[in-house]
């Protein structure tokens, strides 16, 4: 189970098993994408899978989560997405009804998310082999305009909004925390909130990622990984709403950690990040957008957390479900 | 006959005036030859008589208050070198394996000569000689030799010269000797790093006596330092640290004002006079002249005496001292870092400039039936290694996540570092990387073996893993109860009963409440607490109330009511086991029974609660509740009932529910190790993990322990805490090295 929750345990599945077999330049960097070119024009492919319980929640479905999950995949490496596929992997008597609301959702995501989808693929297993309907969409993009290098130190963090809701309102949903709220998950597309961030800082947008599975925290932590720096963020600043952070509180676990599915992390150069967050907040998606920290040199590799008193934690990647460390 | 001896002598023997100590026992004996330093210790050659010689090497036995003789071997020399004896220069080749003394408090003499007005030291805050002084805080490599240390930096004048090379003087090689001439300087700062005027010593007294919080520059830190009478000065001090509760400990000038605030047994006087200087948790008397604030609500006080001459120039009056950091921080060492992090707590800095390599904090420890049980080892105990069976490899111990100490062990000796402290803190995490550096620079060990705690999420698990040598991942309960045997030179195998708060299980779930049957290569899981669900995990832990809610006390409780908002939620969370890893710990037992008697619903340090409720426990109370073990290999021991009958006193008005609670925690120990002495035959029972520090229900469990016969291990080097562990986790990564 520990290897499906986004943290170490997962990348060390990832590069035990899928990359030894299939290695080649493409895979190499294991991003959510891979990039090439075709007749000189620079493609971005990318793939994911979707299970979730419950199927509809507070906010969406299944299906939008597959294409809006799809679409951001595209959108973070800076491609315009174009064209999606859609498999459905559906167990004996599942309701036609729910596939109906669930194509619907996906439908109307992809509209909003201005792709379609394209190709696509259904199998049907026996009862009790799946667990209603599993979706896995894969998507082609198109870059029509490179990223500005790499993250270095100087350069702001940013996320786009208020973190957490996603997880915590499939939490609510599944009826485990007896809270009362009208928290709905952030899934959403993201590509026309990368295209006004891009707009305004062009160049000094270094990177972007969506945070998913795993959190804010599992982002940065790729991010300080991947290019050798730190990233210290401020825990005052990371907008969290304060129904996440009661469901949070309750569970004992750091918002940090909670998946999103409509909110990015950017990484932008240190002069742009005022008006990236302009940017941002000037479009629907991005209205609660805030600069939470910076990248510094040292210690590389690492993520540390300015907590309130002034201390300072390190957010690590986690290897599985989180336990407590106290003894 | 006239033969002539070579001697190796090993152990702390440098810097600790041990070649004058030669020097002064050859001469006497008529003895010829030479000593000098290595990078294994001491090497002499003698010559003269046979009756004489064998006289000197009867005399190494009785060295020098610093020195500590681990081994002393002898090899035959042809006769015939010249006359007289010599000192000779330091030989730095070769394997390192000289050890370096602990910090060590200021002698007598030295003592004379700060308050003698006509000594050329008078006053001076920074005299020391081979008897005492900095060692371990300011050594900065090997061989011990004034280079290797942050006085490099201070050129000895000519009066300290003279003395430093005067084999006949007590400061002969005290790397460290300075005086007024040629030494490091005090100087009083404000907040903002300017020095104030006047004499820094008595102006700081005057800043102390007029309710400020100082910043002072110690020996392996800065600590901060207010008036312990002047109530508004203590609570500042709290609220600027944003520390609520956790009582401080207090400096006093002597003995006689130590016994004004404490009682003070002979054992508890040894270890307060003792040149190592720990915090002493001693019994407070009623009506001790200390502000409220000192120590809230509690029946101890923490209380050393000074051990820089500096401590003794400033504290004619009871001063608080407490580490130099906000909250949970890593005490400041370096002084740029101590103003940026302090400024905002302290009105004044005295300050100097003989820098501190390494951050070391005061250690802290008590008297248990006359004898040590350490709670923190650190200051003046490190780097004095704890032995092992010889011949192991050479191990890296990397402790556990919380009190952190590592250690590095070869061939019969363990290295337990100082007190590391939280790895979640990015200062601590640095400062465990550096002192694991250090230590292996200073005792030339290179590790060939990693040892580890099970926890996939602590960061020393994960230091561990990222050594790319081979591992040895021992079991957190194991590690406490070898830590135990180790401290106690045993192998086992015993009866080992860890209670502690939460430590990684084999089988994923968070242990804590463990009979194990144990050696030091291995353990079967005997024994345990039926587990509960840890609502909310971690918040669990920081709210005690939750575990009351786990423990299903009933919903018309006070601690229901009290916590009315989510008291619901967190009973459905425990039901559905949601966000509820499973816990047989017994830390949390003692959480429940403590928020279920209103003791406390929330906590701000680690263990807060259970000292709360031993405070409460009425010791002449004998009464306790049943045990029942369930089933077999491992039995199992339902907390919930435990919490039923406390429940049921409860609401029938008994006042002693607390004592009763810790009885009956210790007769669970004692039927416990009774059912496992009939299946196993073993007789010995050692005692170690967290919760073991509360000396009541120690106490009681080792009096009914020894009332049915077993022979019962407790700690007494290492603490029974998590600073413990790293020394299991070496011991257990040795045993299974040498059985191979
Ligand atoms: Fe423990
Ligand atoms: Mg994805
Ligand atoms: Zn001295
Ligand atoms: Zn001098």
């Amino acid at each position: 189970l520990a290897h499906g929750s986004g943290g170490k345990a997962t990348h060390t599945l990832i590069e035990a098993v899928f990359l030894d077999a299939f290695r080649n330049p493409l895979l190499e960097p294991l991003d959510d994408g891979a990039r090439f070119g075709v007749d000189g024009a620079s493609l971005v492919f990318t793939t994911d899978s979707y299970v979730v319980s419950p199927l509809f929640f507070p906010g969406g479905d299944i299906g939008d989560l597959a294409v809006n999950g799809t679409v951001n995949d595209l959108a973070v490496s800076g491609a315009e997405p174009l064209h999606l596929s859609a498999g459905f992997i559906l167990e004996e008597g599942f309701a036609v009804a729910d596939l109906r609301r669930v194509v619907a959702s996906m439908r109307a995501a992809a509209e909003t998310a201005g792709v379609r989808i394209v190709t696509g693929d259904t199998k049907v297993v026996q009862r009790g082999k799946a667990d209603g309907c599993y979706i896995s969409t894969a998507g082609i993009g198109v870059v029509r305009r490179p990223l500005g290098g790499e993250v270095r130190p100087g350069d702001a963090v940013l996320v786009s909004g208020p973190i957490g809701e996603h997880g915590v309102t499939i939490m609510l949903a599944r009826g485990e925390l007896d809270i009362e709220s009208d928290l709905a998950s952030d899934t959403a597309p993201l590509n026309g909130l990368v295209t006004a961030l891009l707009d305004a800082c062009g160049d000094g947008v270094r990177r972007m990622r969506d945070a998913t599975r795993g959190g804010v925290a599992t982002v940065l932590n790729e991010v300080a990984g991947d290019a050798g720096v730190a990233v210290v963020v401020d825990e005052d600043a990371i907008p969290v709403r304060p129904d996440v952070r009661g469901a949070c509180e309750l569970l004992g676990i750091d918002p940090l950690y909670v998946a999103c599915e409509g909110r990015m992390v950017a990484i932008v150069s240190g002069d742009s990040a005022d008006d990236a967050v302009a940017a941002l907040r000037s479009h629907p998606l991005g209205e609660g957008a805030a600069i939470v920290g910076r990248i510094k040199a040292d210690p590389p590799g690492l993520v540390l957390l300015r907590t309130a008193f002034g201390g300072t934690r390190i957010v690590d990647l986690l290897v599985g479900d989180p336990l407590p460390r106290i003894c | 006959m006239r033969i002539r001896t070579a001697v190796r002598v090993e152990g702390v023997v440098q810097g600790v005036g041990f070649r004058p100590f030669v020097h002064g026992l050859a001469t006497g004996l008529g003895l010829a030859g030479l000593v000098g330093n290595d990078a294994r210790g001491v090497f002499i050659e003698v010559e003269g008589d046979r009756d004489a010689v064998e006289r000197f090497l009867g005399g190494l036995r009785e060295p020098p208050p610093l020195a500590v003789v681990e081994r002393i071997t002898t090899r035959a020399l042809p006769p015939g070198g010249p006359r007289g004896f010599a000192i000779v220069g330091s030989d730095a080749t070769g394997r390192r394996a000289a050890l370096v003394a602990a910090d060590s408090a200021t002698c007598d003499e030295c003592l004379r000569e700060l308050r003698d007005p006509a000594n050329r030291r008078h006053r001076y805050p920074f005299v020391n000689c081979t008897g005492c002084g900095p060692r371990f805080t300011i050594v900065t490599g090997v061989p011990y030799d004034r280079p290797n240390t942050t006085m490099a930096r201070f050129a000895m004048c000519d009066a300290c010269a003279a003395e430093y090379h005067d084999p006949a003087d007590r400061r002969f090689h005290a790397q460290p000797v300075c005086c007024p001439a040629c030494g490091p300087r005090l100087v009083l700062c404000g907040a903002d790093g300017r020095a104030l005027p006047g004499d820094p010593v008595e102006a700081a007294r005057t800043f102390l006596a007029d309710g400020g919080v100082l910043a002072l520059k110690g020996l392996g830190g800065y600590h901060l330092a207010a008036t312990a009478r002047d109530e508004s000065a203590v609570a500042a001090l709290r609220s600027r640290k944003h520390r609520e509760d956790k009582p401080f400990a207090v400096m006093v000038a002597d003995l006689v004002t130590a016994r004004l605030l404490a009682e003070v047994d002979p054992a508890e006087e040894a270890l307060l006079t003792s040149p190592r200087r720990p915090i002493v948790l001693l019994r407070r008397r009623a009506g001790a002249p200390l502000a409220g604030a000192v120590a809230p609500g509690n029946r101890s006080i923490g209380v050393m005496l000074p051990y820089t001459p500096l401590h003794h120039l400033l504290a004619a009056e009871p001063l608080v001292m407490t580490s130099g950091n906000v909250s949970d921080e890593p005490i400041a060492h370096r002084d740029e870092d101590a103003f940026a992090r302090l400024g905002a707590i302290a009105g004044a800095f005295l300050t100097h400039d003989r820098p501190i390599h390494v951050r070391t904090d005061d250690s802290v420890t008590r008297v248990f039936r006359g004898r040590e049980l350490p709670v923190r080892r650190s200051r003046g105990y490190v780097p004095a290694p704890v032995p092992l069976p010889p011949g192991g490899p050479a191990v890296l111990a990397c402790g556990a996540q919380l009190k952190n100490t590592f250690c590095l062990a070869h061939d019969g000796r363990a290295f337990v570092s100082h007190h590391i402290g939280d790895l979640e803190n990015y200062e601590t995490l640095r400062a465990y990387e550096e002192g694991v550096a250090h230590f292996r620079r200073l005792f030339a060990i290179t590790p060939s073996v990693v040892a580890h705690d099970l926890h996939p999420e602590y960061l020393s698990t994960k230091y561990a893993l990222d050594r790319g040598l081979p591992l040895a991942g021992v079991q957190h309960h194991h590690a406490h109860v070898a830590a135990c045997l180790a401290d106690n030179e045993s192998a086992g195998p015993v009866i080992g009963v860890a209670f502690d708060g939460t430590g990684y299980g084999t089988d994923g779930t968070l242990w804590g409440g463990e009979f194990l049957i144990a050696d030091l290569t291995g353990f079967e899981r005997a024994g345990h607490l039926l587990p509960v669900p840890l609502p909310g995990g971690a918040a669990a832990i920081r709210e005690p109330w939750r575990m009351a809610a786990a423990y299903g006390v009933p919903a018309g409780l006070d601690v229901a009511r009290r916590n009315a908002a989510n008291w619901d939620r967190v009973v459905a969370l425990a039901r559905r086991g949601v966000g509820s890893p499973p816990t047989s710990s017994v830390g949390r037992l003692f959480d429940a029974v403590a928020a279920v008697l209103g003791v406390r619903d929330r906590v701000g340090y680690e263990g807060q609660a259970a000292v709360e409720l031993e405070q409460r426990a009425d010791p002449g109370e004998r009464g306790a509740y049943p045990v029942r073990l369930d089933g077999d290999a491992p039995f199992t021991v339902r907390g919930a009932d435990i919490v039923a009958a406390v429940v049921a006193d409860l609401e029938a008005g008994v006042p002693v529910v607390s004592a009763r609670f810790h009885n009956t925690v210790a007769r669970l120990v004692v039927t416990g190790a009774a059912r496992l002495r009939e299946r196993t035959g073993l007789t010995t029972v050692a005692l170690s993990g967290g919760v073991f520090q509360n000396v009541l229900l120690l106490d009681r469990t080792v009096t009914g322990l020894e009332a049915e016969g077993f022979k019962v291990l407790v700690h007494r080097r290492v603490p029974p805490n998590d600073g413990g562990i790293s020394l299991g986790q070496a011991a257990v990564a040795t045993a299974r090295a040498l059985t191979r």
